[in-house]
């Protein structure tokens, strides 16, 4: 995989309609490719960058900002073990050694089979449920070792497959607004104009 | 930029504790440099937007609420504003600032070229802590990385001030260096495989308030202690950008920009900043050479030798048989000085600077002129004329962009093809080639009616309608020569006819070198110095020159179409090279093989002097010698002697005065000084150029305006009817052309052949696009990759002038009003 489908890129039109300008629409479509390939590819922020209308090394300016983008492959489950101070008082370096242990890979590291891929993460803001760790972003808290271990049982038997998306995924099912129901398409100068659903009187009929 | 801050009553401001008049609206920084207050800064640029990234010019500031820190190039002075720059906040402040921008910079001034020249070196030792309490491992990257042919990027050295990026932002416009990462781990890089391919890179190198970014020619070569430097003007197009030429040991080592108001900013091409090298490479002809006639080569002779060569055959032809060619390299002084031998010595009006690549001298000379300010006035209304300046006139095209995007300039463009400017016109027309001035008389029509009849020249009646509308009110022009694959006589016309609207005024864009110089020291047919026709020049000159020639001689085609019959007895080519710039190659040839002797003057064996030349006079080149330079509007300003010239090389006004001495004659001067005197006697347009006026305006030059010339009449030719696919020839920034084979740093960057055509044309050509075509012609062919462009219009192919392997005049036939083309699968 490497630059948007056709499927892909038809949604990506589809989001860049729903903003005054193209260029707006770049983190929601960076966000299409990761889910795309796990991870974005050069391939791929290049497209996306031709679509929205800037550089390629724009695109990667911005995208490069963010920790939620990746740009090299990484397991189909992100583990992020927090670190920062109230879970380290209450154990996160030993639940760190502990993970690293039994998927067998350092922090930063993937399992030879793609599954996992461990890293540690400053405050993820669940401190009051400290120690804390997240797969694809859901969180766990106050996980003991043996909590790890009965995740990654859980999800390598594909238990909570529904709970857990594959890392990428930002949601299975995809909003779609209908014309009548949209708020309307402005520049932002005339953004004061009322919306094309209010203009319709079309509140709750839609 | 920020603008000029806006007009009104000043603001009284206390800087220090002094009472300080600052301009409504302007930055804090500027209002306390002005008045002699400087404060420390690497982020801030005056010429770019401010971003408050650097941190270095906190100051503090009360207005009334109590001093706080704050920076003073994000802050527009307001009334009563009390402002304290070395306060003990201040001052703690920028030694804070200091530490933390050293925490991860390298201290590798020992062999850093920017050692000796670093704001960042020169601050920490004026306003620095003195000592770092930082002892941890700093942060390491690849040493540089090349981000572009001649930039290289050292990310350890760099400070993060957003400079180089906001250039390649909001000056070049091409985007593709960025931050990339975040915090720490945050450094400027280019795409994975896409290199920093701006024609303006080298203007980052100059900025960078660090050694970050170092150009290839100046790594390693100097330090800046042992460089001297002399201001001059950059040479290798006619926008006349003002350049600071640094060199040590009699070589020169670097070209930087000088920011002049009225031209270029400080912002350069790269071409004319990397340019010199070509002046020391090895191809540099350094003494005379002349044709062996046993082996047929160029070999050394004495200057005795060449030139008794050139004289014996100059002496020998009838004047009406002699022809000059070239000129636009030269210096004022020396174009004088070969127009007063060419036609006040030898008695020939057979003179061109240009050949037939430009416009009409007597058309362009009689217009009226617009300077770079008045057409890139704020919300002005700007018809572009011609062809690409971003190909053509880089530093100008900075100019046009930001009086677009910054100033809200409105740009018309009528060009053969899309330009580097079509992103930011409010309207784009491309004609059909040949057929400008059908275009721009349906324009105007609809102009003066308010509604356009129909479609002309191939574009639409709605957008000829739009444009049109845009023409209401007052409007500059910017004309230049558009394609060469037609005469110039449609885009005359076309210009003519905006001449005769009364009130439009022109900034004319003839691209090569000093061309505008040759023209008022009158090194083209027609005319005497001084924007006068030769006719009525006659009186002013008798007395001065010996004799004047009575009648208008040949220009460039006529020239080379009369040499290629054997009607030309002495070609001297000034720096011209016929075979690669002369429209027509075939005639160029011929005319090369047909001329009784051909003697060149110039740095290089070009082509041209190769195939023919049987003397090769070794000319001094731009930082070799002095003098002045005319650019586009007319502005003189002075090219400064830096170095000496290789060997035996002389200054081409000393070349023309040894052969009018072997003529017999005396061109009464000695020096450049004694020339411009001389040019102020034998024309009133360079009264103005006295010493004391150059002297007086070291940077902006001296402007030389108004001219003697009627507007002529101009026919505009009638199109063909024909509806072939027509060629567009035009230039680009890299080419073939002899001074960028000669130089290190360009090599390699001209493109390679390209036919371009429109997608809707496509299904006129039997090939795919990416593949190789053969682009023919009733003349000749060249091979091309065919690429899909939707800025060619639909009825044509666009090639570019003189790409390596594929020249394009090797299709066009001379004086012919459009080229037709045909293109098949190779």
């Amino acid at each position: 995989m490497s630059r948007l489908t056709a499927d892909n890129e038809a949604r990506a039109r589809r989001i860049m309609a729903l903003y005054p300008r193209p260029k707006s629409a770049l983190i929601p479509l960076l966000h299409l490719a990761q889910s795309q390939d796990g991870h974005l590819t050069d391939e791929a922020v290049r497209h996306v960058a031709e679509l929205v209308g800037i550089t390629p090394a724009e695109a990667a300016g911005t995208a490069t900002f963010y920790e939620m983008f990746k740009f090299h492959p990484v397991g189909r489950y992100l583990v992020n073990v927090c670190t920062n101070i109230s879970c380290a008082l209450l154990g996160a370096d030993d639940l760190v050694a502990h993970a690293s242990a039994a998927l067998g890979v350092k922090p930063g590291g993937t399992t030879d089979d793609g599954m996992f891929t461990l890293e540690t993460v400053e405050c993820m803001a669940a401190c009051t449920e400290a120690p804390c760790l997240a797969v694809n972003y859901r969180y766990r808290l106050r996980v003991t070792p043996n909590d790890f271990d009965d995740l990654v049982a859980a999800i390598r038997s594909g238990d909570i497959d529904q709970e857990i998306p594959h890392h990428g995924t930002l949601a299975r099912v995809h909003q779609e607004i209908p014309e009548g129901r949209m708020a309307g398409i402005s520049s932002p100068e005339q953004a004061r104009a009322a919306p094309a659903w209010m203009a319709a009187g079309a509140e709750g009929a839609g | 930029m920020t603008g000029p801050a806006g007009e009104g009553p000043a603001v009284e401001i206390t800087v220090d504790g002094a009472a300080v008049a600052a301009r409504p609206g302007e930055l804090l920084i500027e209002a306390c440099e002005r008045n002699g207050v400087y404060i420390p800064r690497f982020c801030y640029h005056p010429r770019m937007a401010s971003v408050g990234m650097c941190r270095m010019c906190l100051v503090t500031v009360d207005t009334g609420r109590g001093p706080s820190l704050q920076p003073s190039c994000m802050v527009t002075v307001a009334e009563a504003m009390a402002v304290e720059t070395e306060s003990a906040a201040a001052v703690k402040a920028q030694n804070g600032v200091l530490e933390f921008l050293l925490i991860n910079h390298p201290l590798d001034c020992p062999v850093c070229d920017k050692g000796g020249e670093c704001p960042l070196q020169d601050q920490t030792m004026a306003y620095g802590p003195g000592e770092s309490r930082f002892v941890e491992e700093k942060r390491h990257f690849e040493k540089p990385i090349a981000i572009s042919a001649t930039v290289h990027l050292d990310r350890e050295r760099c400070i993060l001030c957003d400079r180089c990026t906001r250039f390649a932002d909001q000056v070049a416009g091409d985007p593709l260096i960025s931050f990339m990462g975040r915090g720490g781990a945050t450094e400027v890089n280019t795409f994975a495989d896409e290199p920093f391919a701006s024609y303006f890179s080298g203007n980052t190198v100059q900025i960078c308030p660090v050694g970050a970014l170092t150009a290839e020619p100046y790594r390693f070569k100097a330090r800046p202690w042992d460089l001297t430097e002399a201001v001059s003007t950059a040479w290798v197009d006619s926008v006349g950008a003002r350049v600071s030429v640094q060199s040590s040991r009699n070589r020169v080592l670097r070209v930087q920009g000088v920011d002049a108001d009225a031209v270029n900013w400080g912002w350069l091409t790269d071409k004319e900043r990397f340019g010199f090298e070509a002046l020391d490479s090895d191809g540099r002809v350094t003494g005379p050479l002349v044709r062996d006639a046993a082996t047929g080569a160029l070999v050394p002779a004495s200057w005795a030798d060449a030139a008794t060569r050139a004289v014996e055959a100059l002496s020998r032809a009838p004047a009406e048989r002699v022809a000059v060619l070239g000129g636009a390299r030269l210096t004022n002084e020396s174009q004088y000085a070969w127009a007063k031998l060419a036609k006040g010595v030898i008695g020939t009006d057979n003179v061109d600077a240009q050949l037939d690549d430009g416009l009409p001298p007597e058309l362009v000379l009689s217009l009226p002129r617009a300077t770079i300010d008045e057409v890139c006035r704020p919300g002005g209304v700007i018809v572009l004329l011609g062809g690409d300046p971003k190909e053509e006139l880089g530093s100008l095209y900075l100019r046009l962009r930001h009086a677009v995007v910054s100033d809200g300039a409105t740009l018309i463009e009528i060009t053969p093809r899309a330009t580097g400017l079509s992103g930011l016109a409010a309207h784009s027309l491309h004609p059909r080639p040949g057929e400008t001035a059908e275009l721009m008389r349906a324009l105007l029509a609809a102009a003066a009616t308010g509604a356009a009849d129909g479609g002309a020249a191939g574009c639409d009646r709605a957008a000829i309608a739009a444009a049109a509308a845009a023409l209401d009110g007052e409007f500059t022009v910017v004309l230049g020569r558009g394609s060469l694959a037609e005469t110039a006589d449609s885009a005359a016309a076309a210009a003519a006819m905006l001449a005769g609207r009364g009130s439009v005024r022109f900034l004319p864009v003839l691209r090569r070198g000093n061309v505008n110089g040759a023209f008022d020291a009158g090194l083209a047919p027609g005319l005497a110095p001084g924007r006068t026709l030769l006719a009525a020049g006659t009186d002013r000159l008798a007395g001065i020159w010996p004799r004047v020639p009575a009648r208008p001689g040949r220009d460039a085609r006529a020239v080379l179409k009369a040499a290629s019959v054997g009607e030309i007895d002495v070609l001297v080519l000034l720096g011209a090279d016929p075979l690669n710039d002369f429209s027509d190659r075939a005639v160029a040839a011929n005319a090369l093989d047909g001329a009784g002797s051909v003697i060149a003057v110039d740095l290089f064996v070009n082509d041209s002097a190769a195939r023919a030349a049987d003397v090769v006079l070794a000319a001094a080149g731009p930082t070799e010698t002095e003098g002045t330079f005319t650019n586009i509007e007319g502005r003189v300003s002075p090219m400064a002697q830096k170095v000496t010239p290789p060997g035996t090389a002389r200054a081409d006004w000393m070349i023309a005065a040894d052969l009018a001495r072997r003529l017999g004659a005396d061109l009464g001067f000695a020096s450049p000084a004694e020339i411009r005197s001389e040019m102020a006697e034998a024309s009133e347009l360079h009264r103005a150029l006295t010493p004391e006026a150059l002297a007086a305006s070291p940077v902006e030059g001296v402007m030389l305006a108004g001219t003697q010339i009627p507007v002529p009449a101009v026919e505009a030719p009638v199109a063909p009817g024909s509806r072939g696919l027509r060629l567009v020839a035009t230039r680009t920034m890299y080419d073939d052309g002899v001074m960028l084979r000669h130089c290190p740093s360009s090599r390699g960057l001209a493109r390679g052949p390209e036919a371009r055509v429109n997608p809707a044309a496509l299904y006129r050509i039997d090939a795919r696009p990416s593949t190789t075509v053969r682009v023919s012609s009733a003349r000749g062919h060249l091979d091309a990759t065919l690429v899909v462009d939707e800025g060619v219009p639909v009825g044509a192919v666009a090639v570019g002038w003189l790409a390596p392997g594929a020249p394009a005049n090797a299709l066009i036939e001379a004086g012919s009003p459009v080229t037709e083309v045909t293109v098949e699968a190779r």
